[in-house]
């Protein structure tokens, strides 16, 4: 069996035109990984560009309200750019920078990896294409007008479902097209290895902050970890360092969308099944022949149909749990965070605070929930008005 | 060895492709043996994708017109059983690792055989994956198709020494498409392959005239044409058969007797 296996997931299924140019960044990545001088300018640009570490907020009203366990909330929406992809894709661009490429090209759904690549390739003097499913450049304009403001160039993919799957198809065809000056700078914990390993590592800082901060704050370890899963980034980066503390319940919350019954949703884990796609061997919605389904979620950074491939192996090997959130809970934690605790969510984060709302009331007061924040609602805003019936100017 | 080798004891090889379902069944029958009277000596019957990342526009297309029109997996077996009722060409799957994967590797490689099916190519399969279903494929008869890129450099030996059937070359960078130059050093990556492998090699991705066609199998011993055929398609719909015909019969004419 080939590189990059999580169990029996992972592997490198992409046109043998890439073969080389991922062989190469692996071993880019194994270099700068342990480079002493390319961690420190790794960490410089994370402290004092990005923000970290972030807040690990006690969400006290939250807590009382529930009547349950004590919540926090890792504020990874304070990061610069207002999410956690800011973490990633700093480490990815210096890598690419260090290897000699002058231009990085990007997927990205509802605008938030598009907008952390804009934002570092314009800092570290790289040219920057970004593309991104027509439809979600409607729903999102307002992140598009962002990623120009910051020098990138954005696509309008038309292809499929113009949504986020066909924003990584159309970014695989263009890096086939130009590899040896680009990089593929992958937003999530997905496509062919070493992408899942490289994207984990950047965005378990995550944990690594958050456990310590913890312990530093309670005196022990978290009873549950929750975030939400699209491709599974954040999950990931907030889970790695849990993942050796058995004691520590591991949540992942998908998108279930119009419910895990109807044909709208993305609930990969609940619905999907073993397969092939985007470079990975995983688990994705699909239909009877393995043609990959059109998915929905409110949320445009959880409508992918797949999973990360060490998610799946979290999932067969019952390490981590993943639950399915429907639009409707997800966009009532969203409102109840903004009213309780004056925070307004991502509505991909407000899955997982849904999920919190679920199990709160259930945990005893000396047991501790901690929420990943993925990132800040403001982009959200026009299209909660909209999923509510109120009509405002956007 | 499947019948793949008598594609290469006419001359120079033409290799056409279709995608099966586009625009119906019963039309890609007919461009198959279309294909088959203008001089193919190979043809390459696409099973539609959802998401072909190899693909450019027209092939995309392509696919988004059979899936709606109702093409799936087992629609595409009964397609090849009817067309080897009227051809003995070898005939080879283009298609996704998804669909093959999902359809089970024993019961796909099966059918294949039964329905007289020579070859397999999967652009989402390279080397360091096809350990998972080489066997399976080879018990039954069936060859897959190792592609080699202008990017392989170090790898071209390590894939020719495994090869069965024929060799890819992919022509450029980039996905399947109509191209106006080919600019890779094709000769050299040839010449890199004959050093390990005496397997027969076939160029893909962007020709599209006769005068190409006539340049790249002076290197080669086949050239491989899929857009400028599925562009057939896109014009002429229900009536693209005759201008199929055609069209490979000047393509076949341009390459048979080169050297």
């Amino acid at each position: 069996m080939s590189k990059g296996r999580y169990g029996i997931h992972g592997g490198q299924y992409i046109p043998e035109t890439l073969m080389n140019e991922i062989i190469n960044l692996e071993k880019a990545y194994e270099h700068f990984k342990n480079d002493p001088e390319f961690k420190a300018e790794l960490k410089k640009l994370l402290n004092e560009y990005a923000g970290r570490p972030s807040l690990l907020y006690y969400a006290e009203k939250m807590s009382k309200d529930l009547g349950g366990a004590k919540i926090y909330l890792k504020r990874e929406d304070l990061n610069h750019t207002g999410s956690h992809k800011i973490n990633n894709v700093l480490g990815q661009a210096l890598m690419a920078k260090k290897m000699g490429k002058t231009r990085v090209i990007a997927e990205t759904g509802a605008g938030q990896h598009g907008v952390a690549t804009a934002t570092a390739a314009a800092l570290l003097g790289l040219e920057c294409e970004i593309f991104m499913g027509k439809e979600d450049t409607d729903r999102q304009a307002l992140n598009v007008y962002r990623m120009e403001l910051l020098g990138a160039k954005v696509h309008a993919v038309t292809s499929g479902t113009m949504t986020l799957k066909d924003a990584v198809n159309e970014t695989m065809r263009e890096w086939t097209a130009r590899v040896h000056d680009t990089h593929y700078v992958l937003g999530s914990v997905m496509g062919p290895h070493p992408f899942p390993m490289i994207v984990r590592d950047f965005q378990s800082v995550i944990s690594e902050e958050a456990r310590e901060q913890i312990l530093e704050l309670e005196g022990k370890l978290p009873d549950v970890v929750l975030a939400c899963v699209g491709g599974g980034s954040n999950a990931m980066g907030m889970f790695y360092n849990f993942i050796a503390d058995e004691g520590v319940k591991l949540i992942g919350c998908e998108a279930a969308g119009h419910g895990i019954n109807t044909e709208k949703h993305a609930a990969t884990i609940a619905k999907g099944k073993l397969g092939v796609f985007h470079g990975m061997k995983s688990y994705f919605c699909q239909d009877e022949y393995g043609q990959i389904a059109p998915v929905y979620s409110i949320s445009a950074g959880l409508d992918y149909p797949g999973i990360g491939p060490e998610h799946a192996n979290l999932h067969d090997s019952g390490r981590a749990e993943y639950v399915p959130i429907t639009d409707g809970e997800a966009v009532e934690a969203f409102e109840y965070l903004a009213r309780t605790e004056g925070i307004i969510c991502a509505i991909e984060s407000a899955h997982a605070v849904a999920h919190a709302k679920k199990i709160a009331g259930n945990l005893s007061k000396d047991q501790i929930i901690i929420i990943c924040l993925s990132g800040r609602g403001d982009k959200d805003v026009a299209a909660i008005a909209r999923y509510k019936g109120v009509s405002i100017y956007e | 060895m499947s019948n793949i080798a008598e594609a290469f004891k006419n001359g120079k090889a033409f290799i056409g492709f279709v995608t099966g379902g586009d625009p119906s069944l019963e039309k890609s029958e007919e461009f198959i043996l279309a294909m088959v009277q203008g001089g193919a000596d190979l043809v390459e019957i696409g099973i539609p994708f959802s998401d072909p990342i190899a693909e450019g526009p027209v092939i995309q297309e392509a696919n988004i017109r059979a899936l709606a029109a109702g093409a799936t997996v087992d629609k595409i077996f009964d397609l090849v059983v009817s067309v080897r009722q009227k051809t003995k060409v070898p005939l080879v799957f283009l298609t996704y690792l998804n669909p093959v994967f999902n359809y089970g590797y024993s019961r796909f490689f099966q059918r294949c055989a039964e329905v007289g099916v020579d070859g397999i190519i999967i652009p989402d399969l390279p080397y360091e994956e096809k350990g998972e279903l080489t066997e399976i494929a080879a018990g039954f008869g069936v060859d897959v198709i190792s592609l080699i890129a202008p990017t392989s450099e170090q790898r071209i030996k390590q894939i020719a020494a495994e090869a069965t059937g024929f060799i890819y070359v992919v022509s450029s960078m980039g996905v399947t498409g109509m191209r106006s130059e080919i600019k890779t050093d094709l000769s050299s990556i040839i010449g890199v392959i004959r050093e390990s492998s005496s397997v027969p090699t076939a160029v893909g991705f962007g020709i599209n005239t006769p005068k190409q066609a006539e340049e790249i199998a002076k290197i080669t011993d086949g050239v491989i044409v899929g857009s400028a055929i599925v562009k057939i398609v896109e014009k002429y719909g229900e009536e693209a058969g005759p201008h199929i015909y055609d069209y490979v019969r000047s393509m076949k004419d341009a390459v048979r007797d080169i050297d």
